[in-house]
């Protein structure tokens, strides 16, 4: 992205980072088995990069900011997620 | 939505997958919420958050140089109440572990002991982990680092680490605590009691790097419990300074062995045996003193 | 227009009452000779209900400058005061203030630095920090330090320019000299300089924005160059206040100020306290017949390259007083003159002169030889010796 320079490189475009998708990073995918899901959202909190969101009931990814750091599988207190390969 | 949905430290940022920090920062925010201002030290934080034209931040920040989060803080905070803006607006100030031990130790200090109402959160990693990796008196005895390698002389880093919270509650500051980003309740509680707290706060998070610790990316909140469980970190909150009544936070019920913490990552794997033994001795004394 | 009350007060407290009328909100400062008056009154009109702003008395220079970051950023008008291994310890600082475009004023005791340690005049500290990105303005005497600390306020914060200032008035020869001053009415002042209101941006949850943001190559260059810009646009806008302040005022300011330049052959080209003494010399060599001018250089920076080319286009000979000195080149102000003139057809030969470091005195006796050093090299028709040091005492040099 290009954008004009403000004056002392102040940037009011707060969150702008999210233009950049950190999911081009990834080697591996993790995949969460909504039947196993309890909703208890430990994944949620311990994610570094917010690239998971809430459901009613369960949990999505958001694979445009994902890195595919594993964190949330290895979290999972019933083993709903798991880790796969990315295939891109 | 509650409001502690709110993205505050958006994603899109550039740390590393498994990022401790990411993790710590992103809940902190929720637990401070959007009326804040906060400074960043220059470090990973600022590298991964604010390329120009991007910002992660969705609060107003100011990163100015490494040393001086707390002065540039200091500022921000005496400006907000001249201006008559201050009402209702938490005034963070950022750290990594370079950035409050080391570099910006002076500039804490003085802010902590002028009172600032300022809540002041170190994220520790360890060691300079953006210059890549080398030591800090944050740095635990026998990590192995670039500036600390581990060689036929050396075991690597050969000092113990600097109780840099019991320092700043030294100050006779009315909060301080210590944290862990594997236990995200304990966390957020204490932020909030912090930023409502009138006056200095002071906090210091524990957060692993991947990258500089040398494991799985999957194992940041791993590590970071097994450091609580295994007394390595003791999570305690202390207040108007008074360290000799400190309240453990987190007792683990039967400590595991500091070994399970230092297989962990790859930066301890020079560690013998007799190595292991006398960190373990080391741990047992000092989780002996927190009564426990 | 107000009546100026006339005063008979240290260049230190000249500095302090000039940015006590510009209503500063913060003032976070660090004591340090010979500026140390400055906080102490400041803190003294917070203290006494004369001034409603809060000091921040920080641990040290270089989180004094970092507060002045934080509060200018959160949309304070902010002032400080430094000198000599102060100035030197913020100096990182100094960049990211005018890289932020912080309009911060501060007041400088201008002293030497160490090592071997020395409390008393030169301008090094200063010119040692002349490429910050900071405004440099210089007082010839007490009056000129409380005007140009107004003036700063008014410059610094104007849209076109919004960049740091420093006012320097010289060490002890100023800090700590009595000298009468007329200070301006308040309302008078608060007329001549608007409540500061950036419009780049302020710390603020209602509007956040992110202030220091990481420049990479594909910016870093122009952001630069905008800075420059800026500094370039505020010789405008320092040509504008000055007017200004001598309509509402009454005294007059220039970017660079002569005296009995018209027909001169040789002029002495001067920065601070020691105008005056060679403005004295001047009327001794002009008694005798001598053409001699004096060009007082008020504003270091930006570098008035046009006027002085002007000014001094039509002399013989320039010699360029430097209280400074670039171990292994010039003085700085030599320097930079040097290039102001190096694409010129016809320039006057330049000779530089090193003189009054770390306290040592400057007689008139001292411009004496220097402008007759400067009429050899004309009459010769070629400098020999570019640098020369000025009362030196041979008896303890090895």
């Amino acid at each position: 992205m290009t954008v004009k320079i403000t004056i002392g490189a102040v940037n009011r475009d707060h969150g702008s980072s999210r233009i950049y998708k950190t999911g081009g990073w990834r080697t591996m995918r993790p995949v969460v088995d909504l039947e196993k899901c309890i909703s208890c959202y430990k994944c949620y909190d311990y994610c570094p990069d917010g690239a998971i969101k809430k459901l009613d009931k369960g949990i999505t990814y958001d694979f445009d900011y994902c890195k595919g750091c594993g964190i949330c599988a290895k979290e999972c207190p019933v083993q709903a997620i798991v880790m796969i390969k990315e295939e891109k | 939505m509650t409001k502690e949905d709110l993205e505050l430290f958006a994603s899109g940022h550039r740390a590393c997958a498994g990022c401790g920090e990411g993790t710590a920062v992103r809940q902190i925010l929720k637990a401070a919420g959007p009326n804040t201002v906060a400074t960043i030290c220059t470090g990973c934080l600022e590298v991964i958050s604010t390329g120009y034209p991007e910002t992660a931040w969705e609060i107003p920040i100011i990163h100015a140089a490494f040393e001086n989060s707390a002065s540039v803080a200091a500022g921000v905070e005496v400006a907000l109440k001249e201006l008559g803006r201050k009402e209702g607006v938490n005034v963070i100030a950022f750290g990594g572990d370079g950035g409050t031990f080391d570099i910006g130790f002076q500039a804490l200090s003085g802010m902590l002991e002028r009172g600032h109402d300022i809540t002041y959160v170190c994220v520790d990693n360890e060691a300079y982990m953006n210059t890549g990796i080398q030591r800090c008196s944050s740095t635990p005895y026998g990590a192995s680092t670039t500036t600390s390698p581990v060689g036929k002389l050396s075991i690597g880093e050969s000092r113990p680490k600097k109780p840099i919270a019991a320092i700043c509650a030294a100050h006779g500051i009315p909060y301080t605590a210590t944290a862990s980003i594997a236990y995200i309740n304990d966390l957020k509680k204490k932020v909030k009691k912090a930023v409502e707290t009138e006056g200095p706060a002071f906090l210091h998070v524990f957060a692993p790097c991947p990258t500089g610790w040398r494991h799985g990316s999957d194992s940041t909140i791993e590590i970071a419990r097994l450091a609580v469980e295994t007394g390595v970190f003791v999570l305690w909150e202390a207040e108007d300074g008074d360290i000799c009544n400190l309240k453990i936070t987190q007792k683990p019920k039967k400590r595991k062995p500091v070994k399970d913490y230092l297989k962990s990552q790859r930066r301890f794997a020079h560690l013998s045996d007799e190595d292991i033994e006398h960190i373990q001795k080391e741990v047992d004394e000092k989780c002996e003193k927190y009564g426990f | 227009m107000g009546e100026q009350k006339a005063m008979t007060i240290k260049g230190n407290m000249a500095t302090a009452m000039g940015a006590k009328l510009c209503r500063p909100n913060v003032i976070p400062a660090y004591p340090i000779t010979p500026s140390t008056l400055f906080p102490e009154k400041m803190s003294e009109f917070v203290a006494d209900g004369e001034l409603d702003a809060s000091m921040i008395n920080v641990e040290s220079e270089h989180s004094a400058m970092s507060a002045c970051i934080g509060a200018s950023a959160t949309g304070a008008r902010v002032c400080t005061a430094s000198a000599s291994q102060g100035i030197a310890l913020m100096h990182e600082m100094l960049f990211i203030a005018s890289g932020m475009r912080l309009p911060i004023v501060m007041a400088v005791g201008n002293r030497a630095l160490s090592a071997p340690i020395n409390i008393w005049c030169d301008h090094q500290d200063t010119i040692a920090s002349r490429d910050s990105g900071w405004l440099q303005f210089y007082a010839e005497n007490n009056q000129e330090g409380l005007d140009l600390m107004i003036n700063a306020f008014r410059i610094a914060e104007d849209e076109r320019v919004l960049l740091p200032a420093m006012v320097g008035i010289d060490a002890f020869v100023l800090t700590h000299t009595m000298e009468g001053v007329r200070v301006p009415a308040q309302e008078d002042v608060d007329e001549f300089l608007p409540p500061y209101k950036p419009s780049h941006g302020v710390l603020d949850p209602k509007e956040p924005a992110t202030f220091g943001s990481f420049g990479t190559p594909d910016y870093y260059q122009e952001f630069k160059h905008a800075q420059v810009e800026a500094i370039e646009k505020s010789e405008a806008v320092i040509d504008e206040v000055f007017k200004e302040y001598k309509e509402r005022f009454g005294r007059e300011y220039n970017k660079v100020t002569t005296f009995q330049c018209e027909d001169a052959d040789i002029i002495l080209l001067t920065m601070g306290s020691m105008t005056g003494t060679a403005r004295e010399a001047v009327r001794k060599l002009r008694a005798k017949g001598e053409k001699v001018g004096l060009a007082k250089l008020t504003v270091y920076r930006p570098f008035p390259a046009p006027e002085l080319i002007k000014i001094l286009s039509g002399a013989k000979g320039v010699a360029v007083v430097d209280r400074n000195i670039s171990p292994g080149a010039y003085g700085a102000v030599y320097t930079d003159l040097a290039g102001a003139f190096a694409n010129m057809d016809e320039r006057p030969l330049l000779k530089n002169f090193i003189a009054g470091l770390g306290g040592r005195e400057i007689f008139v006796e001292s411009f004496q030889e220097i402008y007759q050093k400067t009429k050899d090299a004309v009459t010769a028709g070629e400098v020999k010796e570019p640098v020369e040091w000025i009362n030196m005492n041979e008896d303890v040099m090895r």
